[in-house]
């Protein structure tokens, strides 16, 4: 039986789906708090990744033997399971597989962007994007011409609306969004920016890749035109990610890539390209990663997006609680209780690489560095910052050893 | 254990709590700085030069940054006073890492080579043999 929406997580059991987490160095068990930057991957995802290759394994699309028309068919139908994930009802047809968020942006930026920016258009997007984003539009900036402004955060890490109202205007082509920020943890109200854009007549791109594996995400409801995530940061494998477009928007646009398993009727003169998603998955596709990535959407349905993001929550202020219980810590973001699962932050007297070495001789693995958000850290006026991200498997314990490790830091600096 | 704990053992801690020949110089003959831009080190070098234009006279270094790229700064000023350029260029990585004393974790190489790298660049620089505004290390 499923559990309710509001039933605290059974940690012992999912960590036990997650056999990295037995890892020990030096008779220490790994604390694993970098899941932000990429996510640990369970018993059934991996089962379904090996069965895949055990039994199965074919092109697709392409052979009329037995193997390649299952693998046709669980690869098609693993698109279909990740739009029912997100809540996009156009099925398949919405959903292209890319290798990662960083492809899905570059498809727009270069199918859209190129074709339709140019030097009266504006696109708007924020100061804490992530590079995927930030540096795409930025290099389309100066290919068409088109100007991009940058959405300011306040002194807490939000956005500031009322310089958004400013900014998105009637020139504005694009808005483009980081739904939950990787550096602050912020969680932007992107529906209210969606309909700002509509509004002005200009399209919203959601970057999800922090949003969707640790929240439930409804892209309908959202009303993002386009919307991207990544399969390694949600219990999925790498080489996989996701572009989510409104199906008359995919099909007005151009392919990105051009090649096999696009093309329908190929002349040395002309081509006629295949029906969505497909005209966008051109050469053999991620096969595996695909039908591994439906996997990873039944396993965080199966024990809930509502409790997962419930269980983080609480993680990200208790965190937050004892990180700024310190006067020598500066944490970066809104409070504890309105952030994601991540806090960013500093100690004084330790760079944030030494420290991160450091938390390693604890086991504990944290991100430190820009987190590819570096002009905001310019922003936030450091050049790195430590960030403990959390996840499904983590426990107050392992945040208990972390603040160990930054105190042992500390000392050895002191 | 892991690699890390023995990176910070008292020579680098001391090198990075009390940096040796840390400022800048007057008159320096030369002067270059460096970073790592996804790690935010910077290093500043500035050396002079003896009349034979070969002799490092003096050597200071400043700048901002982790333990191991500031510790590395500090110890390599301290091994250049009285070096040649020519020694300065037979240097290399291993080099830099044998005079930490410690085993660096492979990320972290690039934070313990940029001084020297800076050093080596700004000579480089002022024999007109390379034309560059900053060093990178990667
Ligand atoms: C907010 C955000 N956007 C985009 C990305 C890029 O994801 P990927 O590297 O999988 O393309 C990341 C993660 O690194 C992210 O955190």
């Amino acid at each position: 039986m499923k559990a309710s929406t509001t039933d605290p997580l059974d940690i012992e059991h999912i960590r036990a789906d997650f056999p990295i987490l037995q890892r020990e160095f030096d008779g220490t068990q790994l604390v694993y708090l970098d899941n932000a930057a990429t996510s640990q991957t369970p018993e059934p995802v991996i089962d379904t990744i090996a069965e895949y290759y055990r039994t199965y394994n074919a092109n697709v699309h392409r052979g009329l033997h037995q193997l390649s028309q299952e693998a046709s068919i669980a690869y098609e139908e693993a698109h279909d399971r990740v739009a029912e994930f997100i809540g996009a009802s156009g099925g398949r047809e919405e959903i292209v597989f890319t290798k990662n968020t960083t492809e899905s942006m570059n498809l727009v930026a270069y199918a859209w962007g190129l074709a339709e920016l140019g030097p009266e258009d504006e696109i708007v997007t924020t100061q804490m994007e992530h590079h995927s984003s930030l540096v795409t539009w930025q290099q389309i900036g100066k290919k068409t011409g088109a100007e991009v402004k940058y959405i300011q955060i306040d002194e807490e890490g939000y956005l500031d609306m009322d310089h958004a109202r400013e900014l998105i205007t009637d020139d504005t082509a694009m808005v483009s969004v980081a739904h939950v920020s990787n550096t602050l943890g912020t969680i932007n109200p992107v529906s209210e920016l969606a309909d700002i854009a509509h509004d002005h007549g200009a399209y919203i791109f959601v970057d999800g890749a922090q949003s969707v594996p640790h929240q439930p995400v409804d892209v309908e409801a959202i009303d993002a035109d386009f919307f991207a995530f990544s399969g390694h940061k949600m219990c999925g494998p790498t080489g996989i990610g996701v572009l989510y477009g409104k199906r008359e928007l995919l099909e007005s646009m151009q392919p990105y890539l051009y090649g096999g398993s696009m093309v329908r009727k190929v002349t040395y003169e002309e081509t006629t390209f295949e029906e969505l998603p497909w005209k966008f998955e051109a050469g053999t596709p991620v096969i595996g990663q695909g039908i591994a990535l439906a996997a990873a959407c039944d396993y965080l349905d199966e024990i809930g997006l509502e409790r997962i993001q419930r269980h983080e929550h609480e993680l990200a202020e208790y965190a937050y609680d004892r990180l700024t219980a310190f006067e020598d810590i500066t944490v970066y973001g809104p409070p504890g209780n309105d952030r994601v699962g991540l806090v960013s932050f500093n100690l004084d007297s330790v760079h944030a690489h030494d420290l991160s070495s450091i938390l390693n001789d604890h086991a504990v693995a944290i991100r430190a560095g820009d987190h590819c958000t570096q002009p905001l850290h310019d922003t936030l006026g450091t050049a790195a910052s430590a960030r403990a991200s959390f996840y499904l498997y983590n426990t107050r314990e392992e945040i208990d050893a972390l603040i160990e490790g930054i105190d042992d830091a500390r000392e050895l600096f002191a | 254990m892991g690699l890390g704990s023995d990176m910070y053992r008292q020579q680098i801690l001391d090198h990075y709590k009390n940096p040796r020949n840390y400022g800048e110089l007057e008159e320096p003959t030369f002067s270059h700085t460096g970073e790592n831009p996804t790690c935010g080190d910077t290093i500043q070098i500035d050396v002079v030069l003896a009349d034979d234009e070969e002799t490092i006279e003096h050597i200071a270094f400043s700048g901002d940054g982790c333990a191991i790229s500031q510790a590395s700064a500090s110890l390599l000023t301290q091994q250049l006073q009285g070096m040649t350029l020519t020694e300065l260029h037979e240097l290399d990585r291993d080099d830099v890492i044998d005079m930490l004393g410690v085993e660096i974790s492979p990320m972290r190489v690039k934070c313990a080579v940029l001084a020297e790298k800076v050093a080596q660049d700004g000579a480089k620089i002022h024999t007109g043999d390379i034309e560059i505004d900053t060093t990178q290390t990667e």
